[in-house]
């Protein structure tokens, strides 16, 4: 029983991500579709629900096309880099106190590890299409995502200062009390900007800047291996917004003792509400520029994240906080 | 041995940021750009040159689709030549009609650069809000004349039709709606830090650069320099109406985001004006032969589109067809600055200095 469990829960996760994925961009494009003043897509199945499936079976019925002087060997490989990190590191990701697949002593160091491949991957998929927009879109997205790696580790240091452990469970242990949010709010704000930046979305969409690079590092990819660079994308925001949810919001953990909804019920909630947040900055700011982008991250986020590590072991040693920190 | 590389980079003619089939060579070195060398004439379709064989309200539909944005200003500047020219006077309700349409194109027109600017630099929302807008303004237009876009609404003598009944109190409550909704862009992209960011101090020059390469509109006035042609050459009944022209300092793209938007305020002034003095009883076709016969002689009419000096040159032979017509095109005469502005910019500078120019491309090329 345990077993079937063991190669079936992986199998599960994946459709759910999958289910998730489909919805999150149909939400995506509602939410966002509201805020403009539009309806939204609302033609394929009752309210739009079957867009995403529409859109996801156009792509896979493509032809599919690789430029001629692309390099083909990476350019096929580049999207399958870009993708399996991005699954790979919801293995160890605690949805409530039972539903959690790997329990291993540094998750965090885990995620921020296995994220930082599809960087990897888009360079080269930037560089094997032989394009020069699409260069241009992998080299910034290269230095983007390495630059914002940083701050964004930095960031939950304190955290980590605090529980005295890697371990995602521990992490969410600890905040049944108090959510992080509140002692590391210092961390929380540079964390959400670097996982922003990270997710490659707006107001740092730079790697795929429409108006400039017209598609950035997928400019020539079509089909299912474009559908593979959004899954990729989409995944990460899921995995992202979970991140920040045991990070700061307390995981599983009920407010107020409010435990008559199940942990899982929770942790929905708050995802969601990370989510949300995700489409709201989308449909507000402007993209900020590439210069500026890589003085924001090592002039602003560095120094601020470091300022909070050494601000969390100082209040560390304050008598009557301990109970924060 | 490790050594760079300049990069030819082709940006257009089907690229989204280039406001239509503009093609601009870029060399680039990294991200910084080297040389700039604009392609035009891809929309090129010789109005001028088929106008010497269209009779004078034949070529009002032409001028319409030069630019597209604000095609009452072009109906305006070939009808204001023509009358000029024959010494036509016009009946006040057809002027108070023309200067009310004009001004709204010119906020519908400011609108769309808002918007499409905004989202040149990747912001969304902004778009889709400054469209629902001009949506308005189109609706009226087309209770007007029945077109959303190419107007063709201005005659030599006056225009096509009359205001429908309930169409002035329309324009007076639009006025009031948008002088709200300005409140909200000021709300949403004024302050926002990204937005001054991107634009505070990119792409500036000074007033002489602007006057050297022929700069007019918000273009010029960005630099400090005060000149609108509705206040220093007024034409039509310009004169009867008080309103400011707003002028930058230091010539940066902020300052020319600032004086459109400020543009705006001002043509809802203007309409409002218009709007209270409108009146209620008049012709709107002055005495006008059947079949136009143009004395002989020259003539040139500027006038202040959205996009700046619009002048119009006919020199007629006493024909019912112009002998030759000239526009001066202002997006053609504003976009010549762009290779000099480009020049040690960085890439991602490219569309923000582009998308500050305003240029239509459809007037661009003619």
């Amino acid at each position: 029983m345990n077993t079937l469990l063991l190669y079936l829960g992986p199998v599960i996760l994946l459709l759910i991500v999958l289910g998730f994925v489909t919805y999150a961009i149909l939400a995506e494009r509602k939410v966002i579709g509201w805020i403009q003043g539009r309806i939204g897509p609302n033609q394929v199945g009752p309210w739009g629900l079957l867009q995403t499936v529409a859109d996801i079976v156009k792509l896979l019925i493509k032809e599919d096309t690789i430029p001629k002087n692309a390099d083909k060997t990476l350019f096929k490989l580049s999207p399958i880099i870009a993708f399996v990190p991005a699954f790979v590191v919801l293995a160890v990701m605690p949805f409530s106190s039972q539903i959690q697949f790997t329990d291993i002593g540094v998750g965090l160091l885990y995620y921020m590890a296995i994220s930082s491949i599809t960087t990897i991957g888009i360079l080269i998929g930037g560089w094997a299409s032989n394009n020069k927009y699409a260069l241009l879109g992998g080299m910034r997205s290269a230095a983007q995502m390495i630059s914002y790696e940083i701050p964004l580790v930095m960031s939950v240091v304190g955290i980590v200062l605090t529980v005295g452990s890697l371990n995602l469970n521990d992490i969410v242990e600890a905040q049944q009390k108090t959510w992080f949010i509140f002692p590391q709010i210092i961390g929380f704000v540079v964390f959400i900007i670097s996982s922003v930046s990270e997710l490659n979305r707006t107001p740092f969409d730079l790697p795929e800047a429409e108006s400039e690079l017209v598609a950035g590092y997928h400019v020539e990819y079509s089909g299912f291996r474009f559908a593979f660079f959004m899954l990729a994308e989409y995944v990460y925001i899921f995995a992202m917004s979970s991140l920040t949810t045991v990070l700061f919001l307390g995981g599983w953990n009920a407010p107020f003792g409010f435990t008559f909804l199940p942990g899982i019920v929770w942790f929905i909630i708050k995802f969601s509400v990370v989510v949300f947040f995700l489409y709201w900055v989308r449909a507000t700011m402007p993209r900020i520029r590439v210069d500026q982008l890589m003085q924001f991250a090592w002039k602003v986020l560095l120094p601020v994240a470091l300022a909070n590590i050494i601000l969390t072991t100082l209040l560390k040693e304050v008598p009557f906080l301990t109970h924060y920190y | 041995m490790i050594r760079t590389e300049e990069m030819l980079l082709n940006v257009g003619p089907q690229h989204p940021s280039t406001h239509g089939v503009l093609r601009l060579l870029v060399k680039v070195d990294g991200e910084r750009i080297v040389e700039t060398e604009p392609v035009i004439g891809y929309l090129h379709r010789g109005t001028e040159k088929l106008a010497e064989d269209l009779t004078y309200t034949q070529i009002i539909p032409y001028t319409d689709r030069m630019d597209y944005l604000s095609a009452m200003t072009n109906n305006y500047a070939v009808v204001h030549a023509t009358e000029k020219l024959m010494g036509l006077e016009i009946p006040e309700r057809a002027e108070f009609l023309r200067v009310i349409v004009m001004e709204l194109n010119r906020v519908a027109s400011h609108l769309v650069w808002m918007g499409t600017y905004l989202l040149d630099i990747g912001a969304m929302s902004p778009f889709l809000y400054a469209f629902r807008d001009r949506e308005q303004i189109l609706d009226l237009f087309n209770e007007l004349c029945g077109a959303r876009l190419t107007y063709n609404y201005m005659r030599v003598g006056g225009v096509k039709w009359d205001a429908p009944k309930d169409w002035i109190g329309k324009v007076d409550h639009f006025v009031s709606y948008m002088q709200k909704q300005m409140k909200e862009y000021h709300q949403l992209v004024t302050g926002n830090e990204i937005f001054i960011q991107r634009t505070k101090g990119i792409g500036v020059y000074d007033q002489e650069t602007a006057i050297n390469f022929a700069l007019s509109g918000a273009n010029l006035r960005v630099t400090g320099l005060n000149w609108d042609l509705r206040k220093d050459a007024p034409y039509s009944i310009y004169e009867q109406f008080t309103f400011d022209v707003p002028v930058g300092e230091v010539g940066d793209l902020y300052q020319k985001y600032l004086c459109r938007m400020k543009e705006i305020d001002e043509s809802l002034k203007i309409v409002a004006q218009a709007v209270a003095n409108f009146p209620s009883e008049g012709k709107i076709m002055g005495k006008v032969p059947r079949v136009l016969r143009v004395p002989e002689g020259e003539v040139y009419v500027g006038i202040e589109s959205p996009r700046g000096e619009l002048g119009c040159h006919i020199v007629s032979k006493g024909k019912d067809k112009p002998w030759r017509i000239k526009f001066r095109r202002p997006s053609f005469y504003n976009l010549q600055i762009l290779p000099t502005l480009l020049k040690d910019e960085n890439l991602s500078n490219l569309v923000a200095i582009l998308g500050g120019i305003d240029i239509v491309l459809g007037e661009v090329d003619g």
